[in-house]
């Protein structure tokens, strides 16, 4: 596990992402504390005002201060989308194997199923299950999760089919394990490097969706500073404040940035034969 | 391609197809709304409502409403708008033409930059282009195509006051204006399926650089652009263009935001209306038309890829 992170950290990309990581635990953690201000304290006299040594980053319409509403936002958007993809891979994971496992016909038809499944797009299939669910982050959240599964499924079937021809999952298969015990015992832990290097790079979809759903008013709702429902108010204002607009745009693209850099990190750090 | 293949291909169309049916319908058919009551207003009377109910057949066992509605379906036939209560299917049609002309653009402004863009990349690896090439992508990637459109607009709309920021002219009524206002949203989505193919082609050419028959080329002693021209680029292109069907599929899904910013009448935003109005047909209609739009493009590239290379068995 340290030489992973020991190779992880060595080349650039992966030093990057590691950095961005911690700083972006370190505003969902302690967010509130950092901020130099309430997310919610208005200041009329405020309204716009410049970045500068009073709103680092500026205060948007109401006089709030940006930096301070980013900070606490990070709360309400990047736990999100780690919960949502962790229990999209999750189910995706035990789905994919439980086919491997199986094989043959059951095999064949729980993975047409899923490629079928796969045919809508993602964002289409999280907006059809909010608008069933209702607005709200917990809806979307679950929606994000469905739309994650078949994929995650479809990745670790491919690992999970070698697995099950192993020496070892035979044996247990041959000693009378009933199939819970094979798939979560066995076969699981053992395909496990794939589906954390794919959850890794799917949590950067999963900010962006996230985001998306918010923007879209379906997911996080006001007055919570969700980095997706910031830029959404800022839109109107982009002439008076372009800052307001900017800084919750560059708060989504970097934790997108630090997810996906850590991912494909990973990934090289587990293969050392790919040098791309 | 043997003909079995082609069969089985066809055949997992045929079976996607009806699992979107499957799930379009019991997603919409979990959607809190009364129709009855959508249709009629708030202050419709119980036997109104009931009358109304007989009719559509909301009385019915939920698999024979599924029949029904699945051999309309089949037609064409989706039933009227709760909105407008014009039939749904030509109007979500029109919509999707408007979409498809932005999703043609895109992938022709991809195709022209990506692919040259990946060629150069790989040529030069390692190098300061390379380098700063990949460091555009990895953020052209990582960019929600809400905070890229709403970007573009704030520079070239905003600041510098050149295009339009939303709006849609059709091409036949006035070329100009229509270039105009499409300009954003094609840049807009061509910004992450840009980087997208880039990546790809960049990696796919440098494995053919390092392939048996290019150190073959060259030690005939073809010139190097003839060596890159005639073998790396065009086994580097096949995969790519299998990548860029696939990309249909994220193509529709950032439609539906893009045409929403964009105030553009296509059919991501004719869903975005028929789902916040809770307008069941036409929610019904729109995913259905994407889902099928997506099920076809796959299995056209799949059937494409599977005639050009004769190399590839699939089981």
């Amino acid at each position: 596990m340290i030489e992973l992170l020991g190779r992880l950290v060595r080349k650039p990309q992966g030093a990057i992402g590691v950095v961005l990581l911690v700083l972006l635990a370190f505003a969902c953690l302690l967010g509130p504390w950092l901020a130099p201000y309430a997310p919610e304290k208005m200041d009329f006299l405020g309204r716009f005002r410049a970045p500068g040594w009073q709103n680092w980053f500026g205060a948007d319409q109401f006089g709030r201060d940006v930096l301070s509403r980013l900070l606490v936002g990070a709360r309400s958007t990047v736990p999100m989308a780690l919960a949502a993809t962790l229990i999209g891979s999750a189910s995706g994971a035990v789905i994919g194997t439980t086919s491997a496992y199986l094989g043959g016909r059951a095999d064949e038809f729980i993975m047409r199923t899923n490629d079928a499944i796969m045919a809508i797009p993602g964002l289409l299939m999280a907006l059809l299950l909010v608008s069933t669910l209702g607005n709200g982050a917990g809806n979307a959240v679950i929606a994000i999760a469905v739309a994650f599964a078949p994929g995650m499924a479809r990745v670790t079937r491919a690992v999970a089919l070698a697995v099950r021809n192993q020496d070892y999952v035979k044996a247990a298969i041959a000693r009378g394990e009933g199939p819970g015990w094979v798939i979560l015992r066995e076969m699981l832990p053992n395909a496990m490097a794939p589906i954390v290097i794919e959850t890794t790079i799917r949590v950067s979809f999963a900010i962006m969706l996230f985001a998306t759903l918010s923007f879209l008013g379906l997911g996080a709702q006001p007055p919570a500073s969700e980095w997706g429902l910031m830029v959404a108010d800022a839109r109107q204002y982009m002439h008076q404040a372009p800052w307001v607009l900017i800084a919750p745009s560059a708060a989504i693209a970097l934790a997108a940035i630090a997810f996906n850099l850590v991912g494909d990190g990973l990934r090289d750090a587990l293969n050392p034969r790919d040098e791309r | 391609m043997s003909p079995v293949w082609l069969a089985r291909r066809l055949l997992l169309m045929v079976y996607t197809v009806i699992i979107v049916c499957v799930l379009v319908f019991a997603i919409t058919q979990a959607l809190p709304a009364d129709a009855a009551q959508t249709l009629l207003g708030e202050n419709a009377s119980p036997d109104a409502l009931a009358a109304v109910r007989a009719r559509l057949g909301l009385n019915d066992p939920v698999w024979l409403q599924f029949a029904h509605w699945a051999s309309r379906a089949a037609v064409g036939n989706f039933g009227v708008s709760m909105r407008t209560g014009l039939p749904v299917a030509p109007e979500m049609l029109t919509a999707l033409s408007r979409s498809l002309l932005l999703a043609l653009c895109a992938i022709v402004v991809t195709l022209m930059v990506g692919v040259p863009l990946g060629i150069f990349a790989a040529l030069r690896q390692g190098r300061l282009t390379d380098t700063v090439t990949s460091l555009v992508a990895y953020l052209g990637v990582s960019l929600p195509e809400f905070v890229t459109a709403t970007v573009l607009t704030l520079v070239f709309s905003d600041r510098l006051p050149w295009l339009p920021a939303t709006g849609y002219v059709s091409p036949l009524e006035d070329v100009a204006a229509a270039i105009g206002h499409l300009a954003l949203p094609v840049l807009t989505v061509s910004v992450i399926l840009v980087a997208h193919v880039m990546r790809m082609m960049r990696s796919e050419t440098l494995d053919v650089l390092q392939s048996d028959y290019v150190r073959a080329a060259r030690l005939k002693g073809l010139p190097e652009r003839i060596v890159v021209v005639r073998h790396v680029v065009r086994n580097a292109l096949l995969p790519v263009i299998t990548i860029v069907a696939l990309d249909v599929g994220y193509l529709l899904g950032g439609i539906i935001v893009i045409e929403e910013i964009f105030a553009i009448p296509g059919i991501g935003r004719a869903l975005m209306i028929a789902i916040t109005t809770r307008d069941l047909p036409s929610i019904q209609a729109g995913a259905m038309i994407m889902a099928v739009t997506y099920a076809l493009t796959n299995t056209a590239a799949d059937v494409v890829y599977a005639l050009i290379d004769r190399r590839i068995r699939y089981d």
